[in-house]
């Protein structure tokens, strides 16, 4: 009769089961269902790819420095197709720039940030034994692989790689070449590989929480994936249909965003046309701004708990930092056509539009104040993921309110597709997210390792990055300013208005390939320190959120015994404790029968 | 979830009553059609059967009439979202300078 | 090591996690489908005209039936496994697996039909629009076959083993279904009748 009392009595017999079953190579390290592995899997994908993507870009510099010169080193690689003599042509820079933001946001950023600390880190903070489902997240990170590599295949496709930007406006891409059709069933698969992960985030941080741990005792960094994992949950299905849409353009004859009577080169183009090329604006916007707040959010969380760990303080304002992503995330939904006042939006719309986006600026300044205020008064430990994550606070500064112009439709009518767009959204990325996620790498690299990596080698990756990622990027706002275009491969040298502007190119392509250079004493970091690295315990950062008290390198199931929290998580220089972190796990000392499971968080 | 046999016999009555109901609102829609009602008539009439049509599978079918607070969170949240994707591109295709379209 | 709340519900949250998990996924379907169905609000407000009665209203609404019906099976093939009654499940599951082929045969005649008069995608934004959105239903009905067609086979396996598992992924398998169902009862107004 009591079916569920016999499951009950059933569950345990099975787990022993399952607990001394021996994975082969194959399962355990490459088709693995393991949280750390597939963490680890994605990270190292994600770098790899930010690599590739970095490489594209440096070579683009070469032809914006120096246009019309030889490419050198690597300039007859490309075929006289893209590159006849070593000079780039412009349908090849044009590949370039599309793949470039392709792969920097869709196949390095985002898998990094949230399939490689969201994996690895998340179920560890809420002391959970691993995703709740761990084969769907197996195949998250294939179906990301396969999206990844089918995007690349676009190089070796007639006519070359997808080059609409990456924002595949069309109607430009319904008539490009078969690079784009590969372009788009990459991110189809992509968008597969989120759904399958934002789901498992979601249900895991949901349901797999350790005893004790309510939401308001939940580290930042797992609020943010939290509502991350949301934003990718609700935001990307409109792309997918998007991209549905312009396949069916491109293979089916269908007119979604064909206006009628189009020429193209002179010719009529012979579709049925009544398309709208507005709409795919609206469903690629739905997504992409949603977008870059899955770039900042895991960003913004790594910052949180590097800060409160290296200042030995609680974070300043954890509450108003919780309910500020939660509505940042809310907000992030109704500001996106604030990339599309160039459109003939009428003033309604656009009045609308700039409202919701001076809005969803207050709740980014509150985190950001309330991670500068955390600094207040710190005796500061300058390791090197604090010194990242430390830059990552100006420089998501700059980021942030350079797009305060761009959000209100006056300025942003001159500022639009200048290089101070480019500059404003680098600002946010790359200084901004690209070091939190250096920092975070750094940080939880002796957890996945036992290890720490080198001090050294990562202060002088820092201070070299740190300083030509601002010759790279702060000269984009002068040439911006001044009217320069983007996305034009000599970069609009018959523009007079540009004279004075392109030698910035000069110091911008200098700034890049040195910051391709100081990138190379982190690699020499990561991979020596795997096996070379200083030994270290569990807790080697003196942390008191749930991952410490795992073991470096935490092995299959996570946690030697049954996590338990007790309190917030950033008890640090707790006034009366015996030492300067009091960790979730630790049980209070004087009153051991009062636990404080189901207390509320901390103030 | 944990409803007993008498509990999943009363709601099989349910779903019977809900199957006669749905058959009824098709009927109902497609005579409706048949009317040739003036465009904005028809759409609202076709429009209210199938969102009566749609909450009755999505309450009794689905169990949303008792679900649990997690879920209906997730789901206001969709809803709202929903809205805003299905309206304010095409507002904003209205609200337009120079020609339209 | 063994993952909490496969089975049993979470006690705060009152669910368990695939329960969670299938909503979740519906709830990024609800964004999918919206954003055809506005991709379709948008371009018909910008036709100058949109044409009427261009599909036949008879296949249509047999279809609804159809998908009524077979959600009513899949309710009721939930509902047997509640009450222990196994082999009952196992003829409402069959059921409604025969019912979604029948839906996808009619769709097959009705494609060809239009096919065969010149009225592809290609052929207007009506069509163009009909066929994407028929097409990922249909893809949605294949991929709920799919999974029937498991839990009639192989799948079948667990009720033996794991009972009230074996009725948790039944009742996911139904959520999913409705959804498809429902999807279509949207889907029929907009494209055959109006
Ligand atoms: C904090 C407040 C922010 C405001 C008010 C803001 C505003 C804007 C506006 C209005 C544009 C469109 C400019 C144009 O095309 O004319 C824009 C572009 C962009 N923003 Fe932001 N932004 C903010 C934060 C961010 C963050 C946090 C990120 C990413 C992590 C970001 C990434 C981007 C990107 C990638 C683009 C360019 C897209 C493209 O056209 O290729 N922004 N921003
Ligand atoms: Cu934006």
């Amino acid at each position: 009769m009591d079916k569920a009392a016999t499951i009950g009595a059933m569950a345990p017999g099975h787990a022993h089961e399952h607990e001394h079953e021996e994975l082969g190579f194959w399962r355990t390290y490459v088709f693995s269902q393991d949280h750390k592995v597939i963490g680890i899997q994605y990270t190292i994908t994600g770098l790899l790819f930010l690599l590739f993507g970095f490489t594209l870009m440096m070579i683009m510099r070469w032809q914006l420095a120096y246009p019309m010169r030889p490419i050198p080193f690597v300039g007859n690689w490309f075929g006289a197709a893209n590159a006849p003599g070593g000079v780039m042509l412009p349908e090849f820079y044009n590949q370039l720039g599309a793949m470039h933001g392709t792969i920097m946001v869709f196949l390095g950023v985002v898998p990094l940030a949230v399939g490689g600390f969201g994996n690895f880190v998340m179920p560890l903070q809420i002391g959970a034994p691993d995703m709740a489902f761990p084969k769907l997240n197996m195949m998250s990170y294939w179906v990301y692989f396969i999206g990844g590599v089918a995007m690349l295949t676009g190089f070796v496709m007639p006519g070359g790689a997808a080059q609409s930007g990456w924002t595949s406006y069309p109607p430009l891409s319904d008539i490009a070449t078969t690079g784009q059709t590969v372009w788009l069933i990459g991110m189809i698969f992509l968008i597969t590989s989120s759904l399958l992960g934002s789901i498992n985030f979601i249900v895991t941080i949901v349901q797999l929480r350790a005893k004790g741990l309510t939401f308001m005792r939940l580290p930042f960094f797992v609020w943010a994936q939290f509502v991350t994992s949301f934003l990718l949950l609700l935001a990307f299905p409109p792309l997918e249909a998007a991209g549905v849409l312009q396949l069916m353009d491109r293979l089916a004859g269908t007119s979604f965003f064909l206006p009628s009577g189009l020429v193209v080169s002179g010719r009529p183009l012979l579709v049925s046309g009544g398309g709208s090329p507005l709409l795919w604006q609206h469903l690629f916007w739905f997504l992409a701004h949603p977008e870059v707040y899955v770039l900042i959010l895991p960003a913004m969380g790594i910052v949180a708990e590097v800060i409160a760990n290296n200042t030995r303080k609680p974070l300043w304002g954890y509450r108003a930092m919780v309910y500020s992503v939660a509505f940042l995330g809310f907000m992030s939904f109704i500001v996106w056509a604030h990339h599309m006042f160039m459109t003939g939006m009428g003033t309604t719309m656009a009045a609308f539009f700039q409202t919701t986006t001076m809005i969803i600026s207050i709740p980014s300044v509150v985190i950001l104040t309330a991670l500068l205020l955390s600094l207040w008064g710190a005796s500061i430990r300058f390791t090197t993921p604090m010194l990242f994550a430390l830059a990552f606070l100006p420089m998501f500064g700059i980021g942030g309110l350079t797009g305060l112009p761009l959000g209100l439709a006056p300025s942003d009518i001159h500022l639009h597709d200048t290089y101070y767009v480019i500059g404003h959204f680098h600002y946010v990325v790359a200084p901004g997210t690209i070091f939190a996620l250096f920092a975070g790498v750094y940080y939880w690299f002796p957890k996945a390792t036992g290890r720490k990596m080198n001090e050294t080698l990562g202060a002088i990756h820092f201070w070299g990055s740190f300083i030509c990622i601002n010759f790279v990027f702060m000269p984009m706002f002068i040439q911006g300013l001044g009217g320069m275009n983007r996305r034009m491969y000599d970069g609009g040298a018959q523009y007079i208005h540009n004279a004075g502007l392109l030698k910035w190119n000069i110091v911008i392509g200098f700034g890049a390939w040195g910051l391709g250079l100081f990138q190379i004493p982190f690699i020499i970091n990561f991979f020596s320190s795997i096996k070379g690295g200083k030994r270290v315990g569990d807790n080697p950062w003196d942390a008191t959120t749930l991952e410490w008290s795992a073991p470096s390198p935490p092995g299959h199931g996570n946690f030697l015994t049954e996590p338990i929290v007790y309190r917030g998580p950033y008890e640090y220089s707790v006034p009366g404790a015996d030492k300067d972190f009091t960790p979730q796990f630790e049980p209070d000392k004087e009153k051991p029968g009062q636990s404080g499971v189901g207390r509320g968080g901390q103030n | 979830m944990h409803s007993d046999q008498a509990e999943v016999k009363k709601s099989v009555r349910s779903y019977m009553t809900v199957f006669v109901m749905l058959m009824v609102f098709t009927v109902l829609t497609v005579a409706a059609s048949r009317f040739h009602l003036a465009v904005p008539v028809a759409i609202t009439l076709a429009l209210v059967i199938a969102a009566m049509k749609g909450s009755m599978v999505a309450s009794v079918f689905m169990h949303l009439s008792h679900e649990k607070r997690a879920i209906y969170g997730a789901l206001l949240l969709t809803i709202v979202f929903f809205l805003v994707l299905l309206f304010i591109p095409v507002l904003s295709m209205m609200d337009h300078i120079g020609t339209p379209k | 090591m063994i993952i909490p709340y496969t089975v049993e519900a979470r006690p705060d949250t009152g669910l368990h996690n695939g329960k969670l998990g299938i909503w979740l996924f519906l709830a990024s379907e609800v964004m999918l489908f919206g954003a055809l169905f506005s991709s379709y609000i948008l371009l018909r407000v910008g036709a100058p005209e949109w044409p009427h009665h261009e599909l036949s209203v008879k296949l249509g609404a047999i279809n609804t039936i159809i998908l009524i019906s077979s959600s009513v099976t899949m309710v009721m093939a939930w509902a047997s496994l509640k009450m222990n009654d196994f082999k009952k499940h196992r003829l409402y599951l069959l059921a409604t697996f025969a019912l979604s082929a029948f839906f996808l045969v009619n769709k097959y005649f009705e494609y060809s039909e239009h096919l065969s008069k010149g009225e592809g995608p290609w052929h207007s934004t009506f069509f163009a629009i009909y066929f994407t959105m028929t097409g990922l239903h249909g893809l949605h009905i294949l991929g709920g076959m799919v999974v029937m067609a498991y839990f009639l086979g192989p799948g079948a396996g667990l009720w033996k083993k794991n009972p009230e598992q074996f009725t948790n992924r039944i009742e996911i398998t139904g959520l999913y279904w409705h959804f498809v169902d429902l999807v279509w009862i949207f889907l029929f107004p907009v494209l055959y009748l109006l």
